[in-house]
């Protein structure tokens, strides 16, 4: 039977598994969305912005493990894509985003909305599309998801022409495909993982370097048996957290340029790093000839070009994290029968001691202190919700005074930092689990960014709190500015912002406001109970910083710790003014 | 150091973009790139001439494989391999010059491909030395316009000792 390439999309769509679509009509998509009228096995959200419908579809990805789909318009529809393709594609995130196209007689005219978005997107897409003949539609689509979601997953992008979606083909989805250049590697190397084990049996002061890698592969299980096991300390990357227990006796913080105290020194003084599905950012090694000069370095990654990019690396193992854990963990048991407990008890002990020395807290004032907000969304959901976070100290805090227990309740934009991402984030996680209690944890900057999607929210009940930690400044600018501009603050007050309250139930939302520490809990408490999308302004402390801070181009050892913590009285904590 | 990495990639609109995309994103060198289809139609080989050290060649050549459409990477930095490039080069020729050009060809096999009452062009195939070396000996008499082709290049055959 002949179908229409709008037709052929949508079943194509329904063959993948694909339920929920994040779309934004426009001219050359009519025919598409015309179909999706009546499509009712899949669920169409419209959000107020086409960069919303991608961060959707990106938030709905990273909470399930599936593909995100967004469909857009071309020109601008498809311009605006850009950022929300870019975030996914530094992060990893399997997406297929779907751009209407001017007909394929016009394109190269500049006909009216025409961008060549397959161009534009050539560097930020893991690989994209024009369809110029229906024909190639389906086979395309089935193209499109494979490479998505295998190998280090991404988005991709593929363009389709208005009149590929009128045209008429048969219809015949494929089974499987191959691609001839194409075939991630994802077993390891038998001969490395060995090397590996042995590096491990040999290692004193081991610490495990889990990044979103972890997540990606669905290998938390995996690294726990390995942590558990060898007795293996596990920093995690921003990108990690969530990959193993926050509680766990093993689990240290956030290493990097907002690490916590023990995890940097860990790092930085141990002899065998263990890099499970990690880059080796620059946000996490500081400077790169000064990163854990003792250690000995095992890589395992899926994507070769991770390994040797940024760091010398003396075991590299590729291949898919969570198939060659499952190896290592199989040959450890079996052959290695040391004492692990009694191997590292001295350094886990040494970790410990670094941890009492400068613990993760803060001092508490007259202000509410971010950290607080954090600890009793903690102590009220016992870490059972979804985190999303904008960019910024906000991200920061989110990170550092949450513990995430499990996999994909953490989600943020780690590689591209992408200020507006957490809120229509949240939203595409809130419609993939509608019966979860979804946060947003913004500043009062970055959810100014995508604030329209509060109509979004509103309109598909999307119950998801928003909790704006309220400083009136770009607050990492600041502290930036604070630490490394003589207090010279540029372009960061944002002394106008409106009044978070009213614009939450301007769109119908629930709008509330702490500017006590006292009342935080009852805030987040009416937020909880509340069945509505709630924005909440809480009026933080001006001059708050994130510590611990590793100054740009300093070792990861090298941390600023900020005010000395004040143990017993709450003090009011020094106020600069400008 | 200089490299030459010979590319097999699929015959598609975009991915000679794809390629150079990914060198200038990634602030990698292209010296030289020439481009055709092989044998099969469906596959073109591209000859890039990069420079670098270890750890940016060895980023190249992943970079370059994990491109969807990058069926196969030979850097032909370790083997024996072949090297050519075809230059043209118009001179200027003043009368009493002519012989003198016609012999530099001569010495180097060029050929004069187009003749005007003024001009030479000459058509030259080498590897770098035999070009560069033509190229200095035909300045004195005035290059009015030179086009090389980009680099070419092919393993030797291992040769069987008996």
């Amino acid at each position: 039977m002949k179908l229409s390439g709008a037709e052929i999309l949508i079943e194509s769509l329904k063959k993948e598994g694909v339920d929920t679509i994040f779309g934004y009509p426009g001219g050359v998509v009519l025919n598409i969305f015309d179909k999706l009228y009546d499509e009712k096995s899949i669920n169409l959200i419209l959000p107020r912005h086409e960069q919303g419908a991608v961060h959707m579809a990106d938030g709905y990805s990273r909470a399930t493990g599936k593909v995100g789909v967004a469909l857009v318009t071309s020109g601008p529809g498809a311009t605006n894509t850009v950022t929300g393709i870019a975030t996914a594609y530094m992060d990893s995130i399997p997406m297929v985003v779907i751009t209407g196209q001017v007909p394929t007689m016009l394109i190269g005219n500049d006909a009216f909305q025409e961008a060549d978005i397959v161009g534009i997107t050539r560097p930020c897409t893991k690989y994209n599309y024009l369809v110029k003949d229906v024909k190639d539609l389906a086979y395309t689509i089935k193209e499109a998801f494979h490479i998505a979601r295998s190998g280090r997953p991404g988005p991709v992008l593929i363009d389709i022409p208005k009149d590929v979606s009128v045209h008429k083909a048969d219809f015949k989805y494929p089974e499987a495909i191959t691609i001839r250049s194409y075939n991630p590697n994802y077993t390891g190397n038998k001969w490395q993982i060995q090397k590996a084990a042995e590096a491990l049996a040999k290692s004193k002061k081991p610490v495990i370097y889990a990044g979103g890698g972890v997540l990606l592969s669905d290998a938390a299980s995996e690294l726990k048996e390995l942590a558990e096991f060898t007795q293996s300390p596990v920093a995690m990357t921003l990108m990690g957290l969530g990959g193993f227990p926050g509680n766990d006796p093993l689990a240290l913080g956030m290493l990097g340029m907002h690490g916590t105290y023990h995890t940097n020194m860990a790092v930085h003084n141990s002899d065998l790093i263990i890099a499970i599905g990690a880059r080796f950012d620059d946000r996490v090694t500081g400077r790169v000839d000064a990163f854990s000069p003792g250690a000995k370095i095992i890589h395992i990654d899926i994507d070769p070009t991770s390994i040797r990019k940024n760091i010398h690396v003396d075991i590299p193992i590729v291949g898919d994290v969570k198939t060659v854990l499952k190896s290592l963990n199989a040959l450890l048991k079996a052959k290695f029968k040391e004492d692990w407990k009694e191997l590292h008890k001295d350094w886990l002990k040494q970790i410990a001691a670094w941890n009492k020395e400068h613990p993760m807290a803060y001092n508490k004032g007259e202000a509410i202190k971010p950290q607080q907000v954090m600890e009793t969304i903690y102590k009220l959901t016992k870490g059972d919700c979804i985190i999303t976070t904008e960019v910024g100290q906000n991200q920061m805090w989110a990170a550092q005074f949450f513990k995430y227990h499990y996999p994909r309740t953490f989600l943020s934009s780690g590689g591209l930092g992408t200020m507006g991402y957490g809120f229509p984030a949240a939203i595409g996680a809130q419609a993939a689990y509608p019966n979860k209690l979804v946060f947003d944890i913004a500043g009062d900057g970055s959810i100014q960014m995508n604030i329209q999607e509060l109509a979004t929210a509103v309109l598909y009940k999307l119950p998801v709190k928003v909790v704006i930690l309220n400083n009136a400044y770009l607050g990492m600018v600041r502290q930036w500015q604070e630490l490394f501009f003589q207090e010279r603050y540029s372009a960061s007050f944002l002394d106008d912002c409106p009044d978070f309250v009213k614009v939450a139930e301007a769109y119908g939302a629930v709008g509330l406001r702490a500017v006590k520490p006292s009342e935080v809990e009852p805030v987040l408490k009416e937020a909880i109970k509340v069945k509505k999308p709630v924005m909440m302004d809480f009026k933080i402390d001006k001059f708050e910083k994130v510590y611990p801070m590793v100054p740009a181009g300093g070792a990861i050892n090298e941390m600023l710790l900020g005010d000395p913590i004040v143990a017993e009285k709450p003090k009011q904590t020094a106020r600069r003014k400008k | 150091m200089r490299h030459i990495i010979s590319v097999l990639v699929e015959n598609k609109f975009g991915v000679l973009s794809r390629v150079s995309g990914l060198f200038s994103g990634r602030g990698f060198n292209i010296e030289s790139i020439s481009v055709g289809p092989t044998l099969d139609p469906a596959v073109s080989q591209m000859t890039i001439v990069t420079s670098g050290d270890d750890r940016i060649i060895e980023q190249i050549n992943k970079q370059l494989n994990k491109l969807i459409d990058v069926i196969k990477v030979t850097d032909f930095t370790d083997v024996e391999y072949i090297c050519r490039e075809t230059v043209l080069i118009k001179i200027h020729t003043k009368k009493e010059d002519r012989a003198e050009a016609l012999r530099i060809c001569d010495i180097f096999r060029a050929r004069i491909v187009d003749s005007t009452p003024t001009t030479y062009t000459i058509e030259i195939t080498g590897d770098d030395k035999k070009i560069d070396a033509i190229i200095n000996l035909l300045r004195p008499l005035g290059i009015k316009e030179l086009v090389r082709t980009g680099k070419i290049a092919m393993a030797r055959e291992e040769q069987k000792t008996a």
